[in-house]
């Protein structure tokens, strides 16, 4: 027939994830700033820039999981139960973050600090927990008989918690260059100085992880460093450098857009990477796209619907940021 | 951990979590209808007190559509996370189903959500109402879907086992499985019904505070005489219901009736009080109304319907919980119906507005379309027990081998977490239910704004004080 169903299904929930991150991390990044900004004036500022636009991370999430369930089953169901538990706190501290937006508006001045509170811990417990996630993930789950094999808290390792820090660095600077291109004043200023040491941390980070991961497993490492790979792949962490480099000159020029341009294309790459780590294994060291597929009947099946309406959602999306392009500024009240 | 077993702290989350999400999708798909039917009369009459009280429950409405959305969020991954083997077996059909359910909400979402809540001021009447009108039959498709694959798990068909997995050979015959056309109806007007429950109650209680208006008029009329259409043709679907859960699931609806064994020659009575006992395998005080089950459910005096007996103890499901569970149903479906009469009664005396006792009737009946929701669902599900698919996968073999302390752990953690996030949502909907339709008024908002549609949410701007 020609169509490659699982090629298609693995493209499209790759680039929803990818989606999630690039739209729900600069958000989330607010969330972890929150307590560095202690004024309530900037605070409401900083919540109205990403008010208009904040909602994408469930849309994304949501068709994450139920077409990783729809395509390939057996990746859903070994996945989910090898990283239950950080998942099921990066889940909750979604709800917290989430309903924290809301209701810090309409509660009264006495409880609002409670749901100030709410707001950066969902945020910093998603976040920690997305990363952790993330790292056990790469790491390989163990699977006997279709099934994970491993044990209740092999998710916590040093590799884990290391890669949980690092998102927590990289969303943040994801917030911080957003604040830059949405706000002005001495806002911006506080923004663009975390900006800078930011950067620093995500790049050690990124180095770190780098190093690290062709040591969990001889594969991986011979994919980098063996001969095809080492010049085909060589541009990935050279880019990485290149882009780093634009960045930081793009922050003492005081460029408006370029640093938060810059963070996605680094979180880009450090995406791309995994990819090629990872690739074609869904679950990694045991279970490859081709055999968690589900059968043709029902990725062709659900297939129809996702062509329909993600695009629907995508012009959306491009329409709601279109909108809400400029700055932000501190007469806007949100409510 | 509690002294329970890892495969009941895995039901019970479930259960949990489920109990709590379909509460908001019922009361989503109700209230959706009514605000087309609402912004419909409006543009018939003119009369402003439609729009008055459209503007009112758009608010709930949007509330409680957020509250759906979070809920909803979580059901997603539960699968995955307590359900593996369920999911590696079967995913291939409640997969795509699952993940049409998801697109359709997104559809909404993106468009037609945002200028029903926020577009009252810049789009044309016609095409406000449109957008409302496709909201309210969003919700329905969106429930079409998920409830074909609850139904497929129930009467499952279509489908092939190869290598011990599920594949779908028969799309159409997957979605339109035996019990799926009375589960869609009795569900949908389940919604309707619970919907028309809550406008009734509020507006009663308005009345009985003294706060008279004729928004609030309205909306008593308009809920009552939904709830006397819908409450009898409940009582019918349901009972049709029964009978293809007789043919399907024979052990079920033996539970259901408390019904433990066929003596030769012998009728079925129907059980209105008992305790079952499941060791003993007998109904202990029982009170029986003599041949009346065989009459409903074979239209004979004396036919029999296979009893308990006939199935091995373990291929039966919890008895004592479906018992109670239906009787809780239906006794309320009854009251409701009993809610309709009289108030025909009382219009036609014209003191629909003047009895205190049925006022006071009205608000109390308010919670039980939602409670008897939670009832028939848990008929339905811990009927199907042992089984997660009817007769293909048993429940002890779906659940993913985590070990109990973990499940206990984590079940505390949701519980902790629900009674905090849903409970203060739930006040600040009996907040805006407070406040009364006469403040109301429409809000501004978009793409591209503060108020978004994806953030129902935001459309209410009451504060809680
Ligand atoms: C009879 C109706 C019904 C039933 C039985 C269920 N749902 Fe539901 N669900 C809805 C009716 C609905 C809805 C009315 O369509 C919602 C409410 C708000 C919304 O956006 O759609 C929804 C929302 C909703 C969302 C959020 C979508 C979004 O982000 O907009 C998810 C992920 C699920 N549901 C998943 C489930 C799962 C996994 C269920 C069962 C195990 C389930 N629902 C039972
Ligand atoms: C009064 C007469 C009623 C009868 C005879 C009746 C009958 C039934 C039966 C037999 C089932 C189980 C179906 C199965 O799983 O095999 C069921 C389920 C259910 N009932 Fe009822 N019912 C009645 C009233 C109500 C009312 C008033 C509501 C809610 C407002 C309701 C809501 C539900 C729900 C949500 C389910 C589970 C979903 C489903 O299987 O359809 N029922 N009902
Ligand atoms: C929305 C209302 C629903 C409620 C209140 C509900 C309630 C329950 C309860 C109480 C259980 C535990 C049964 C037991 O342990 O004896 C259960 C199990 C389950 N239900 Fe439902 N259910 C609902 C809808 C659904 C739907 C729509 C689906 C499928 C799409 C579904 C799929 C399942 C699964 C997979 C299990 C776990 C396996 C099992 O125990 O059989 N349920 N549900």
């Amino acid at each position: 027939m020609g169509i490659d169903l699982p090629l298609i299904w693995a493209v499209i929930i790759l680039f929803g994830i990818m989606m999630y991150v690039f739209m729900d991390g600069f958000d989330l990044g607010i969330g972890l700033l929150y307590p560095l900004f202690p004024d309530k004036i900037e605070r409401d500022v900083m919540m109205n820039t990403v008010a208009p636009v904040w909602d994408g991370n469930e849309t994304w999430l949501v068709l994450g999981g139920a077409g990783l369930l729809a395509a390939f089953p057996l990746a859903y169901a070994v996945i989910l139960s090898a990283l239950y538990i950080p998942l099921t706190l990066m889940l909750i501290g979604l709800i917290f973050r989430g309903v924290a937006f809301e209701f810090r508006f309409k509660a009264r001045d006495h409880e609002r600090h409670w749901w100030d509170k709410a707001f950066f811990l969902g945020s910093l417990t998603a976040t920690f927990f997305q990363g952790v996630a993330l790292g056990a993930y790469v790491q390989g789950i163990p699977v006997v008989a279709r099934s994970y094999a491993g044990g209740t808290f092999d998710w916590i390792s040093p590799f884990s918690l290391f890669t949980g820090l690092g998102l927590v660095a990289g969303y943040a600077l994801l917030g911080s260059s957003w604040l830059i291109m949405k706000t002005e004043g001495r806002l911006q200023l506080h923004a663009s100085l975390l900006t800078s040491r930011l950067l620093w941390v995500l790049l050690l980070f990124i180095a770190g992880i780098s190093l690290w991961t062709p040591l969990i497993d001889v594969q991986i490492g011979d994919r980098w460093l063996s001969l095809p790979g080492l010049l085909l792949f060589a541009p990935v962490p050279l880019l990485v450098v290149l882009t780093a480099w634009i960045m930081l000159r793009a922050l003492r020029q005081g460029r408006q857009h370029a640093p938060f341009v810059c963070t996605l294309a680094l979180f880009f790459l450090a995406y791309s990477g995994l990819g090629i780590s990872l690739w074609p294994n869904i679950v990694p060291l045991s279970i490859t796209i081709a055999e968690a597929s589900a059968p043709p009947q029902s990725q062709g099946f659900a297939l129809v619907g996702a062509l329909l309406i993600i695009p629907v959602i995508l012009m959306y999306t491009v329409w709601s940021y279109y909108v809400f392009r400029g700055k932000v500024s501190q007469h806007e009240a949100y409510h | 951990m509690f002294g329970l077993t890892a495969l009941e702290l895995a039901r019970i989350q479930f259960g949990f979590t489920i109990s709590f999400h379909i509460i908001f999708p019922a009361i989503t798909i109700g209230l959706a209808s009514y605000l087309a039917v609402l912004e419909g009369c409006w543009l018939r009459t003119g009369n402003p007190v439609y729009r008055q009280l459209y503007h009112f429950w758009s608010k709930i409405f949007a509330v409680n559509f957020g509250m759906g959305v979070v809920s909803g969020l979580v059901m997603a991954y539960q699968f995955g996370t307590h359900w593996s083997f369920f999911s590696d077996f079967a995913g291939s059909v409640t997969g795509p189903l699952l993940a049409y359910e998801v697109l359709t909400a997104f559809f909404l979402e993106a468009g037609f959500l945002g200028v029903m809540l926020f577009g009252w001021n810049r789009v044309g009447p016609g095409l406000h109402f449109f957008s409302t009108v496709m909201v309210a039959l969003g919700t329905l498709i969106s429930a079409t879907w998920i409830l074909a694959s609850n139904s497929w798990m129930q009467t499952p068909q279509g489908i092939e086992i190869i290598d011990g997995r599920v594949v779908p050979v028969d799309w159409f015959a997957v979605i339109f499985n035996p019990s799926f056309p009375y589960r869609l109806l009795h569900m949908s007007v389940a919604a309707f019904l619970a919907t028309a429950l809550m406008v009734a109650a509020s507006a009663a209680w308005h009345l009985r505070r003294h706060n008279d208006s004729p928004a609030i008029r309205k909306m008593l009329s308009m809920s009552l005489w939904m709830i006397v259409v819908v409450a009898p043709l409940q009582a019918v679907i349901g009972d049709f219901h029964g009978l293809n859960t007789l043919a399907h699931q024979p052990a079920k609806l033996a539970a259901i009736e408390g019904h433990w064994e066929n003596r030769p020659g012998e009728s079925v009575p129907l059980v209105a009080f008992a305790l079952p006992h499941m060791q003993r395998e007998e109904n202990r005080y029982a009170i029986e109304i003599p041949h009346l089950a065989s009459l409903i459910l074979t239209h004979s005096l004396d036919g029999q319907i296979p009893a308990l007996k006939e199935f091995a103890p373990r291929d039966r499901p919890n008895v004592p919980v479906v018992f109670w569970s239906f009787r809780v149903m239906a006794g309320l479906g009854t009251l409701m119906i009993a809610l309709g009469a009289w108030s025909l009664w009382l219009r036609w005396r014209g003191r629909l507005l003047q009895s205190p006792a049925f006022l006071r009737f009205a608000m109390w009946m308010g919670p039980s379309g939602l409670i008897a929701i939670l009832a028939g669902w848990y008929t339905t599900e811990i009927g199907r027990q042992p089984w997660t698919v009817y007769g293909l996968m048993r429940t002890e073999d779906a659940v993913s081998s985590h070990g109990a302390s973990e499940l206990g752990v984590m079940l505390l953690v949701f519980v902790a977490v629900y009674v905090l996030v849903f409970g203060t949502g739930i006040r600040y909907l009996l907040r805006l239910i407070r406040k009364g339709p006469e403040a109301a008024h429409g809000v501004e908002g978009g793409p591209g704004h503060d108020r978004q549609p994806m953030r129902p949410l935001s459309a209410a701007t009451e504060r809680f004080d």
